[in-house]
């Protein structure tokens, strides 16, 4: 894991930051950003601390999508004679269940946010003379490393399910992931700004999470679906980031069709992209309505 | 309802000639809060000169934490305006932010950073150079008594030490005016005396300007000016002595061998009203100490003890407010509830 160094996005113009007022507008709007790229590097950096003091989220986060892997994989496995592309079950789910962890450890990053709000240090960022937007910017950043890290943990389990990594898959999943955990953060901290207590997040994350995962092609194959569930699926955003991850890693996977084009990758990418930026541009402007 | 500016902190001051002159540290005009139909804070004004320690009290639900969420840009205003060490509460926010310290009753620390990491992390947010960062925050630490747990998260501090790097937290970044929002509520005694060592030193040094609200009268007493204000007016705004002074008698208790007696020997003497309490006699003069001695010369019983009461801020908090202060602290559970600043994160 990540260790976090004391060094934080800006280094250059610490000189000019002062609390006592700088004396014309230049250098009052270059303390301004300067202040606001270290907010963003220290609220990233206070996610990853909390990540490493609290070991037993991190277990958690890789209890649930090894279960799956190994027992769900396993044991369907053996009802499944060969998946799309030629591929055994095991080698299918794998990319499935390291889009699984993703999703969940980005959107539960989310409940920071609740929490920070719950006991009371929202308060002490929201009153800093930081613009919220940085506030954001370094938890959707934060959310989005903490989610990658423990993706990338289950990457060990790569060679024991039969799927080879060579330096350039490993690199293509690593965007994929950061895409995917990008969007999903983004997604999260607007539900964040939105919910108030952590009861209500839980039942939310249920609600939005287990449809979102099992309507994504994470577990099983699109192909072959009865029409309503085709439908669906296709219209579900997280089907195409699912599959971005999934022909990063297995390449002869044929990806999703619709209507018989197959959707290049490279549109998938942008597709996750946008969405992310679209939901991050919402979550900016919900956090700035809160006072 | 304005009372005259009090006479200059001690210490240094800048030359008149070389520097424009000081605004007021705090300038509030006609300051207005509604919540729906509910009006929180009704139309108050007042002004905190530079070093100054203001003193807010009044009952809980006055409007205390309303005004100081305005002044603090956590809460907008319905009406009327306010500057905060010359900067605009509406217009100016991040300068307002920049310029102040904020020590609040409840905690905003995060528990599972260290006690370093809580400074350092509201050192950035306020812009304290990296380079200074450091040199601030060890004399901080050790100012508060906390240099040997710095590097401990905060989870395993007691509610006294987490409120004393509340403290140094609220100054790493040396703010024009500081604010106490019931800064020692629920402290023990020494605790308590520790924290205001450090105020006192830190006005002393660094002429900070505090504004503080408390429900302890020892604390109240130590203010150059209070101001009480109840169902959202300022009802009363002097220095402690001339608020003590405008309730007036100073209550004199004798206990003596023939209560009747003494009772018909003063009220011959002095025109006194002399009340029969609890066992004693009770008498309201104006001053107290002087009356002592005379009525010892026109008293033939024997007197077993006399005392002197000068009228303390619990008479002036009574009287503008109907209350006694500890009174008014009663329910802090719904107060919680009510408080404007938690309330209105939550509502998201």
């Amino acid at each position: 894991m990540a260790t976090p160094s004391h060094a934080d996005a800006t280094d250059a113009a610490d000189a000019v930051a002062s609390p006592v007022r700088p004396p014309d507008a230049a250098t009052r709007r270059q303390a301004t950003l300067t202040r606001n790229g270290r907010t963003i590097g220290m609220v990233w950096q206070r996610e990853l601390i909390r990540l490493r003091r609290t070991p037993t989220r991190i277990v958690t986060g890789l209890a649930q999508p090894i279960i799956f892997l190994f027992i769900l994989g396993a044991g369907l496995g053996s009802l499944i004679q060969q998946g799309p592309g030629g591929l055994d079950y095991q080698e299918f789910l794998f990319p499935g269940i390291l889009s699984m962890s993703i999703i969940t450890s980005a959107l539960f990053s989310a409940v920071s946010i609740v929490w920070d709000r719950e006991f009371g240090f929202m308060r002490e960022m929201l009153v800093a003379p930081v613009s919220r937007t940085s506030i954001v910017l370094g938890k959707a950043l934060g959310g989005g490393t903490v989610a990658v890290v423990q993706g990338l943990i289950l990457v060990v389990a790569a060679p024991i399910v039969g799927v080879d990594l060579t330096v350039g898959r490993l690199l293509l999943l690593i965007v994929s992931l950061l895409l995917l955990a990008f969007a999903m953060t983004a997604f999260g901290i607007v539900l964040a700004t939105r919910i108030e207590r952590m009861e209500s997040f839980q039942m939310v994350m249920t609600l939005v999470l287990q449809p979102m995962i099992f309507l994504s092609g994470a577990v099983f194959p699109l192909q072959n679906l009865p029409t309503w569930l085709a439908v669906i699926t296709h219209l579900n955003p997280a089907t195409y980031a699912v599959d971005l991850v999934r022909r990063s890693v297995l390449p002869d996977v044929p990806g999703v069709e619709i209507a018989g084009w197959v959707v290049p990758m490279w549109a998938e990418a942008a597709l996750v992209l946008s969405i992310g930026t679209g939901l991050l541009a919402l979550a900016v402007r919900l956090f700035n309505r809160t006072d | 309802m304005m009372a005259a500016m009090p006479p200059a902190p001690d210490g240094p001051r800048p030359d008149p000639a070389s520097t424009p002159v000081r605004a007021p540290a705090v300038e509030v005009e006609h300051l207005v809060k509604r919540f729906g139909g509910f009006t929180a804070v009704d139309d108050v004004s007042f002004e905190v000169a530079p070093g100054e320690l203001f003193g807010f009290l009044g009952p809980n639900g006055a409007g205390k934490t309303t005004t100081i969420s305005m002044l603090c840009t956590l809460l907008s205003a319905t009406a009327g305006q306010a500057r905060v060490d010359g900067y605009d509460i509406t217009t100016q926010r991040d300068e307002v932010r920049a310029s102040i310290g904020l020590v609040f009753q409840d905690l905003t620390l995060d528990d599972y950073l260290t006690a370093e990491e809580n400074l350092r992390f509201h050192a950035v947010m306020y812009g304290v150079p990296r380079s200074q960062v450091a040199d601030r925050m060890m004399p901080l630490l050790d100012m508060v008594g906390l240099t040997e747990r710095k590097a401990q998260q905060v989870r395993f501090f007691s509610g006294g030490m987490k409120r004393r790097l509340e403290i140094a937290r609220g100054l790493i970044h040396a703010p024009r005016v500081l604010f106490l929002d019931e800064p020692t509520i629920g402290l023990d005694p020494q605790t308590r005396a520790h924290i205001w060592d450090y105020v006192d030193e830190l006005r002393c040094r660094e002429s900070t300007t505090m504004f503080l609200t408390t429900h302890y009268m020892d604390e109240a007493e130590r203010c150059d000016r209070i101001a009480i204000i109840d169902q959202g007016r300022i009802v009363a705004i002097d220095t402690p002595d001339a608020l003590k002074a405008a309730v007036g008698a100073d209550t004199v208790t004798f206990a003596t061998a023939d209560d009747a007696l003494a009772a018909r020997q003063l009220h011959d003497a002095f025109g006194a009203e002399v009340v029969g309490q609890n066992g004693g006699l009770v008498v309201r003069v104006p001053d107290g100490e002087e009356f002592v001695p005379r009525a010892f010369g026109v008293l033939t019983v024997g007197v077993q003890s006399v005392s002197v009461r000068r009228p303390s801020l619990d008479d002036v908090f009574i009287k503008y407010t109907g209350r006694a202060i500890r009174d008014a602290e009663a329910g802090a559970g719904d107060q919680f509830k009510m408080n404007p600043m938690v309330r209105g994160f939550r509502r998201g």
